[in-house]
């Protein structure tokens, strides 16, 4: 059987959720290979996460010729690994830097690239939702190498024994791959709350918030929730970029999704209409987010959201 | 300074997007636009013209598209670009990422040919495809470092500094000129074309290519060249209407727990 490349999502070593979604999706095209660009040293640790989820092996690429630079030294490195692993196709997380990454590969070693897939099958299938969710396309590479680029929570993570095998690759990055640096990084401070992107419960807020936020953050606190908005509550400076949900922000599809105090328009549509279950407060009844509601409660969500959130610590004893 | 911007003609996203029956992007029946995220490009290209003093300055829009995809090169034109570049050609529709690009870097090495080129500027992404690819694979064909995703754009002699949110970071990157740049929705509001803009931009130059002109053989593009398939595409069906209660008499929160404890979510 062929290996399949997965380049692993990770912060600092420590590995995240897509990964494992990744590693299963994988199995269904041949045996999961494991990519690592991170410090040598936290390889070992790195294996022992991933091969519980069937790596077989684990490149191990260095970054310190990768990590201060622009997208550009990783494409070179994964066009090497490629060309030395013969992959029968390589999946990476869909990150913005992901999918420049595979933009580059693609044509580096002329192949076809998919993007933003919610489900790989066997023989290479995507499956991918566009126009703003209302169009599922199911397509396929037909060139070369398929690289696929897969959103978070597209599969539920199984486990599965693999041999984990840690093998250093030894890349060659190019002068000319070293031309954009990264002059300056800032981690974002972290919230306590989970992932965005990985949440399995997303609140959001809008501009009915009017910029009070709290209701919203007590509520998705009393479900162990992710805190979202929408882009007119990020324009007036209530929320950093970051917590932007739809087409200019960032995609959920979490199981429950709460829209509080947000009109529904298409692109914010866009970044959570494939949610599970979705559920909003508005006090305008003609509101286009109540057409995608489960359910949905018309009124002022500043007197809701508190009083839903003492109900749910109540019942929750 | 030359400046190229990169401006997509896409299908209203305010519409009935869809797709024809070779599933391909419907990009006649319905609406289309110049990219509203690409207006933020040319709003960018703009800025640097006025900061770099202006005359020693020129801004090409370039669009790939059909003949009613030359609207979004005219918008540009009235947003205040000096001058128009459309590349129209039979071969090139249903074309993926891959080709598109590799027509704009032909196209963009022929404008090069006057002067070269010291700055692309894209959008962070097409509203239609919605892949953000182009830009980084304009820079892999073009040879160039790519700067992608900006928020803040700051330029001294040669040198560029951007400032952009990555997943888990706030990042500066720099580099020098020719680069390719992609800059985001918080790059600043894009400006409207003015009266005057509007009947300036009737007598700015603006030329169509095609494949021959930029020496790119009809093979390499279009449907039949793509290296990727879409197999099927449907329609989402409507969400089955939900449940929406009124909270006039003050149950709605306790409604609204009901509903999530119905659910498993407490
Ligand atoms: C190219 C482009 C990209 C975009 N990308 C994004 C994106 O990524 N994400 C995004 O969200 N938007 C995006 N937008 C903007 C989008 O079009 C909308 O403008 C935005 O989503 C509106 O945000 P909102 O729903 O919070 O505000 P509004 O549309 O103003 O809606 C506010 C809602 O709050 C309700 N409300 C007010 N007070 C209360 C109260 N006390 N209690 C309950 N409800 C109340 C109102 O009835 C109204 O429905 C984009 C736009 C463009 C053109
Ligand atoms: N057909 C096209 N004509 C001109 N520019 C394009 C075209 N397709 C993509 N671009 C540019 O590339 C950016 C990213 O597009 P995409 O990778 O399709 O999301 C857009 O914002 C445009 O600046």
């Amino acid at each position: 059987m062929s290996e399949v490349l997965v380049v692993i999502d990770h912060a600092d070593g420590e590995v995240k959720k897509p990964t494992y979604e990744l590693l299963t999706l994988a199995r269904r095209l041949g045996e999961p290979s494991a990519v690592f660009f991170g410090s040598p040293d936290q390889a070992s640790a790195v294996a022992e996460k991933v091969k519980a989820y069937g790596a077989e092996k684990v490149y191990v690429v260095g970054d310190a010729e990768i990590r201060g630079y622009l997208v550009a030294p990783k494409a070179e490195a994964l066009g090497q690994l490629v060309a030395q692993a013969q992959p029968a196709a390589v999946l990476l997380p869909s990150t913005f830097e992901n999918k420049e990454v595979a933009g580059r590969l693609a044509i580096k070693i002329e192949s076809g690239l998919i993007t933003d897939a919610v489900d790989v099958e066997e023989g290479g299938v995507t499956t991918q939702s566009v126009f703003a969710g209302n169009y599922t396309v199911r397509a396929k590479v037909t060139r070369g190498t398929p690289i696929i680029t897969v959103k978070p929570n597209s599969a539920a993570p199984e486990q599965a024994a693999g041999a984990g095998a840690v093998e250093a690759f030894a890349a060659t990055i190019s002068e000319a791959a070293k031309t954009a640096q990264v002059v300056a990084s800032q981690p974002r401070q972290s919230t306590g709350r989970p992932e965005l992107t990985e949440a399995a419960i997303v609140v959001s807020g809008g501009r009915g918030t009017g910029g009070n936020f709290e209701p919203i953050e007590q509520f998705a606190d009393s479900l162990g929730a992710a805190v979202g908005a929408s882009r007119a509550a990020v324009d007036s400076g209530w929320m950093p970029h970051a917590f932007q949900v739809g087409q200019t922000g960032k995609t959920v599809s979490p199981q429950l999704y709460v829209a509080n105090g947000i009109s529904g328009a298409i692109q914010h549509r866009a970044g959570m209409q494939t949610s599970k279950t979705i559920v909003a407060v508005n006090k305008d009844e003609e509101a286009p987010i109540f057409e995608l509601v489960d359910f949905g409660v018309v009124g002022d969500l500043h007197t809701i959201l508190p009083k839903a959130t003492e109900e749910i610590t109540k019942r929750k004893g | 300074m030359n400046i190229v911007v990169c401006v997509k003609y896409v299908p209203d996203a305010t519409a009935d997007r869809r797709f024809e029956s070779d599933n391909t992007v419907d990009r006649v029946g319905v609406d289309g636009l110049l990219s509203e995220l690409d207006e933020y490009a040319v709003e960018q290209a703009l800025q640097l013209k006025e900061k770099h003093g202006g005359d020693d300055v020129e801004v090409t829009a370039l669009c790939v598209g059909p003949e009613r995809a030359v609207d979004a090169v005219r918008k540009a034109l009235q947003m205040g670009v000096d001058k128009g570049v459309h590349v129209v050609d039979d071969a090139i529709a249903g074309s993926d990422a891959v080709a598109t690009s590799l027509v704009l870097a032909k196209a963009i090495s022929k404008i090069g040919e006057a002067g070269p080129v010291d700055l692309v500027v894209c959008g962070m992404a097409s509203t239609d495809a919605a892949m953000s690819v182009v830009p980084a694979m304009l820079a892999e064909r073009l040879g160039l470092p790519q700067v992608t995703l900006a928020s803040v754009i700051e330029t001294q002699g040669d040198q560029i500094r951007v400032k952009r949110d990555n997943e888990a970071s706030t990042e500066v990157i720099g580099a020098r000129f020719p680069i390719v740049l992609s800059v985001t929705d918080q790059s600043g509001e894009a400006r409207y074309p003015s009266f005057k803009g509007i009947m300036a931009a009737k007598k700015k130059p603006l030329e169509t290519l095609s494949l021959g002109d930029l020496g790119v053989d009809a093979g390499q593009v279009g449907l039949a060249a793509a290296w990727t398939q879409v197999e099927e595409t449907t329609e989402r069906p409507p969400r089955t209407a939900g449940e929406i209660v009124k909270d006039e008499d003050g149950s709605g929160a306790v409604a609204l727990v009901d509903f999530l404890a119905s659910k498993k979510f407490i």
